[in-house]
């Protein structure tokens, strides 16, 4: 379960409000116009920006005070989810401890989860030698490994192609089903919506919308809905 | 428990006097850096006299003697020094001032300065004449004065050091001064073209000459002495100047809070004995102030006669120095 | 759950916390080069006044500065451009070697640019050979030379940094629009520069105002008088701790209007992040670009080569004449110059920190944390080694601490040098990774091991070369405490021409040298290492 209760959020002329929650296990989509805040949401949500004032609290747990790495949350960037200059199991350990002092049980956790996102093999490699949905596949088993109840991605497959796009959603959808993990995904493409999500906010014109039911939405969609998907 | 602690320090304090007092006296000597140096006389001047003082002689080496006069300044009081070696007659005005030194009590005998010495502060211990040394390789007109030197072509060039950082630069000042008087300003005008440049130390300069160039630079007399003896080459000559040439004296004097002031009285005296005076010539490259029994060695001979000896006396030297160096400014600014 | 409030302390709830080193490394460089001064002023009961020649110094100052670092700039912008456009054998050791002047000791560079451009020098003979008259440097123009010739590796090397800071792909973009050399100048090549220029003047300006030695030995004569000379002579020649404390003041306030005048003029290029790609150019493949190019980057190279081969044959011939003196002097100095590289490396890595940290989140705070990095470079050597020497000799026997001030001060004066590439490196990882690294709860050690270090690697080890060389050659504040026992390198150096012993001080002039780029070339090359994109 996650709470936003009567979030606001203002960056000099940019403000936001958000007062709803997510039930544990839903996966909600955000929509909407670029710079109308949906990004800056999933922000505020993992600690990166601090809001004006409300609470957020994830599992009953006020978290509205708490340190980015100790919330209860992954979040995947668009870019820049791996350090460069560490080998994709290292990448991936970084989920277990963040000072890679690894047990053997935790070195096999490493590569349970990149057989699961399909990287068997690829451990040793360096970010550099991968392709970027097998970059992003990293990142999403750190976030398998890591467990948090909430995983938001924020457009990491904004850059794949459709095919790959549809397939690194569908696994995303798979490890959700299998940790039980609520799911938060930034999205511009109304498809991506309509493919896993449940419910969708959208965001515009200074709101985060109440989430309502995917399917219902854009079956009937609202005007400003409407205006952003041009029909 | 402050009585504990002051218990502990007391019986520290007890310690620290048993193992010192085991130790040899120190006498703390500050000089300047070449007179410590492998090449200097340092090393056997410390090993001389700790043969007959059954102490430990330090010294401490801050870059030449008006920078070894600041640091005592610096220091006052309580300063760990016992004795300033290597202050020279521009400089004891100063230092006389500062109050920090002590009477040496001596009354030298047998110094063979070509000039009288009566200083109750300043014992001196080898002296040299300031002139400009050329190579007889490359200069074949050789200037015989100031004046000489003003007239020759234009490309004849000379190095001298700034009055104001370097011994031999303020030598030469005093130098003009001395002989020229009021003149001095119109010397400088006519010295003005024929330098090459002013550098902050002898060092500097004595090493662009080597390389060549000038034609001349301002150093000592002894300078051809330590090429003829250390290098057997003879084709450094100071060239002898009619109006005469001006003295460095040099001289070490007590602090008048010396630590150890019976070994500072003992060194004072020490420095004017054979077994000193007879290191000097070959390693501090000056003239000893009492000629050693053995004489010079061969090519130590001074080539100007003591009746052409020029200097100021420290307070004349003292009054006129800052005119001194505002005429120079103004000359060579132009 | 003590550790979690521990991390939340440190990471983010209170990120002053973070910055604690910053803060403690801005105040000691705060007490080390304006706490110094006031020592001394204090000393002297109040500052003392300014005469004529004082005023002829500060305006001496301003002038040959100014002439230094335009000529400086400008004669690096085609070095640095062919440099950065041109791929050839040995491109790397030239890189390295160009760099060698601005680490050697002023009087040994001094003797090898007269070997070359003096009036006994071999480009005299030359011309004489060639029926011309010899040349005469001595004057403005031999301190422009000399600065030029200390300086132009420094301004080739920022300059540099910055044609390498344009991502490969924007001269793919340019190539694709097929921009001709003037486009590539104006749209990619010219922004860069109006954000390098100013920094990298600033730079060499700050530089030749405290310069010293130089000025007077190549100057011609009492006109070319620094202020930090005149600071030197009122010490020396007068014991005035007031008037050497006012032209202290008198030099911070140059630097500071200058520093400023820079942060006006400098105009952030914003090229953002590249790929790492290797940097490939299509529109300099022209014949007479390529001619003009190599003609440069020879020229240059014979510029400033030229002297150290001179430097380097005296030095070799001297060699015998070697005192047995040479060995705890090196040992001394290695000491110093590792000493003081490391400590370098922790001040510039404290303060990095703190500004990257803060830029974004306090805005002023960062701001004035740099300036202060840069302040040592305005500050009199000659006024810390007094307000030190004053400060200490109440407390311990500053002599005994000779070494280890001497290591202290040269850290100092080349924290700017560090702080230089290590803030931009530090900015990269704080942009780039600082979320990532939140988000996965990485703090403290383990941060620093395994993102920050990693990323900043190459950046550290130049700093630390560079301090690390730049200590080794200079004579520092040693020669105010150091006793005979405590001689380093430079200070042996002087010592032996204050004793005749020319070749002598030659051959451990060349030692200076090859142990000053070795110290660069090792930590630099250990910075590399490994190091992946």
């Amino acid at each position: 379960m996650l709470c936003l209760e009567k979030i606001t959020i203002k960056q000099g002329d940019f403000h936001l409000s958000a007062n709803w929650s997510v039930a544990a296990g839903q996966k909600l989509a955000i929509i909407g116009p670029s710079g109308g805040g949906k990004s800056t949401l999933l922000s505020t949500i993992a600690g990166f920006v601090v809001p004006q004032s409300g609470r957020l609290r994830v599992e009953g747990q006020d978290v509205t005070a708490t340190a980015p790495g100790a919330r209860p949350v992954s979040l995947l960037f668009q870019d820049h989810n791996l350090f460069p200059h560490l080998s994709v199991a290292q990448n991936v350990g970084l989920g277990l401890r963040p000072d890679l002092k690894l047990n053997q049980a935790e070195r096999d956790a490493v590569q349970s989860g990149l057989e699961r996102v399909g990287l068997t093999g690829m451990s040793g490699r360096y970010p550099a030698a991968l392709s970027g949905g097998q970059r992003q596949r990293v990142a999403l088993a750190r976030a398998l490994l890591r467990r948090k109840p909430v995983l938001m991605l924020d457009e990491p497959f904004a850059a794949l192609g459709p095919a790959l796009k549809a397939e690194m959603l569908d696994l995303v959808d798979e490890i959700t089903r299998d940790t039980g993990a609520t799911l938060l995904m930034v999205t511009h493409d109304p498809e991506d919506a309509k493919r896993i999500a449940d419910v969708t906010s959208l965001v515009s014109g200074g709101v985060a919308a109440v989430p309502v039911d995917t399917a219902e939405l854009f079956a009937n969609p609202p005007e400003m809905l409407r205006a952003y998907i041009g029909s | 428990m402050i009585r504990t602690t002051l218990m502990a320090a007391g019986l520290a304090l007890t310690l620290l006097g048993a193992a010192s007092a085991e130790q040899k006296p120190i006498l703390n000597v500050y000089t300047y850096d070449s007179f410590v140096s492998d090449w200097g006389p340092g090393p056997l001047v410390e090993t001389a006299f700790e043969a007959i003082c059954d102490c430990d002689l330090k010294f401490t080496a801050a870059g030449d003697g008006a920078a070894v006069l600041a640091r005592v300044q610096l220091e006052g009081a309580r300063s760990k020094a016992d004795v300033v070696l290597g202050l020279d007659t521009n400089l004891t005005a100063r230092a006389a001032k500062s109050g920090l030194f002590a009477p040496h009590g001596l009354t030298p005998t047998g110094l063979t300065l070509p000039t009288d010495w009566d200083d109750p502060l300043f014992v001196p211990y080898d002296w040299g004449y300031f002139a400009f040394v050329y190579d007889t390789t490359r200069l074949k007109r050789v200037p015989r004065s100031f004046e000489a030197l003003i007239a020759a072509p234009e490309d004849l060039k000379i190095i001298i050091q700034d009055p104001r950082s370097s011994t031999p630069g303020l030598g030469l000042l005093m130098w003009i001064e001395a002989a020229y008087g009021d003149r001095a300003p119109e010397i400088w005008a006519g010295l003005a073209p024929h330098i090459l440049t002013v550098t902050p130390g002898w060092s500097e300069a004595y090493g662009m000459f080597l390389k060549g160039e000038a034609d001349l630079v301002l150093s000592y007399t002894t300078s051809p002495s330590y090429h003829i003896i250390a290098e057997q080459d003879v084709t450094k000559a100071a060239a002898v100047f009619d109006e005469g040439h001006y003295m460095q004296i040099e001289v070490a004097a007590k602090l008048a809070a010396a630590p150890s002031p019976e070994l500072a009285d003992l060194f004072l005296d020490f420095m004017l004995s054979e077994a000193f005076q007879s290191i000097i010539p070959t390693t501090n490259w000056m003239y000893p102030a009492v000629m050693p029994k053995a004489g010079l060695p061969k090519g130590f001979e001074t080539p100007v006669s003591p009746d052409k000896a020029l200097l100021l006396s420290p307070d004349e030297a003292a009054a006129i120095r800052n005119g001194a160096v505002d005429t120079w400014l103004t000359a060579l600014s132009k | 759950m003590a550790d979690r409030a521990q991390q939340i302390g440190l990471n983010w709830a209170s990120p002053l916390a973070g910055f604690l080193p910053g803060f403690l490394a801005a105040g000691f460089l705060v007490l080390l080069s304006l706490g110094t001064l006031a020592v001394v002023a204090m000393n002297a009961d109040g500052l003392g006044g300014l005469g004529a020649a004082d005023l002829a110094a500060v305006q001496f100052t301003i002038s040959q500065a100014l002439v230094s670092a335009v000529i400086s700039v400008v004669l690096a912008v085609p070095v640095a451009r062919a440099l950065a456009r041109r791929q050839f054998v040995g491109r790397r050791l030239l890189i390295v070697l160009l760099g060698a002047p601005f680490i050697l000791p002023v009087i040994v560079a001094v003797l090898g640019l007269l070997a070359v451009y003096g009036r006994a020098g071999i480009l005299s003979d030359l011309l004489v050979w060639l029926g011309f008259q010899r040349l005469n440097i001595y004057g403005f123009s031999g301190v422009v030379l000399a600065h030029v010739f200390f300086n132009l590796p420094l301004a080739t090397r920022l300059i540099l940094q910055g044609w390498q800071s344009i991502p490969a792909e924007h001269f793919r973009l340019a190539a694709q629009l097929s921009m001709r050399p003037r486009d590539v100048m104006r749209y990619l090549e010219w922004p860069m520069l109006r954000a390098i220029l100013p920094g990298a003047f600033a730079t060499i300006f700050l530089l030749c105002v405290t310069s010293f030695a130089v000025a007077l030995t190549l100057g011609g004569g009492p006109k070319a008088t620094t202020v930090e000379v005149a600071i030197y002579q009122a010490f020396r020649f007068d014991f005035n701790l007031g008037k050497a404390a006012s032209l202290a003041l008198a030099q911070f306030g140059i630097c500071a209007i200058a520093a400023l005048m820079a942060w006006r003029l400098a105009a952030p290029a914003r090229f953002g992040q590249g790929l790492d790609l290797r940097v490939q150019r299509w529109d300099c493949a022209a014949a007479h670009q390529i001619v003009f190019d190599f003609c440069i980057l020879a020229a240059v190279a014979l510029f400033l080569l030229a002297p150290l081969a001179m430097v380097t044959v005296e030095g070799a011939l001297g060699l015998p004449e070697l005192p047995a003196a040479v060995l705890p002097a090196i040992w001394r100095s290695l000491w110093v110059a590792v000493g003081s590289a490391l400590l370098t490396l922790a001040l510039a890595l404290a303060l990095a920190q703190a500004v990257a940290g803060l830029t974004g989140r306090n805005d002023r705070q960062a701001g004035l944390l740099e300036a202060v990095g840069y302040l040592s470079i305005a500050a009199s050597p000659m006024v810390i080694g007094t307000g030190l020497f004053l400060f200490l000799f109440p407390l311990v026997d500053p002599v005994a601490l000779a070494l280890p001030i001497t290591a202290l001060v040269n850290a100092a004066m080349a924290l700017p040098f560090a702080l230089r590439s290590l803030i931009p490196a530090m900015r990269d990882v704080h942009q780039n990774f600082g979320q990532l690294a939140d988000s996965l709860g990485m703090s403290g050690w383990h941060r620093f091991r395994l993102v920050i270090w990693p990323r900043i690697r190459p950046a550290a080890g130049f700093s630390t070369g560079l301090a690390a060389a730049l200590s080794m050659g200079d004579l520092g504040v040693v020669a105010l405490f150091a006793d005979a026992d405590t001689a380093t390198l430079p200070l042996l150096l002087y010592r032996l021409m204050g004793s005749y012993q020319m070749a002598a001080a030659s051959a451990v002039g060349l030692i200076l040298v090859a142990l000053s780029l070795a110290l660069f070339w090792g930590f630099d090359r250990g910075g590399r290492a490994y190091a992946m994109s």
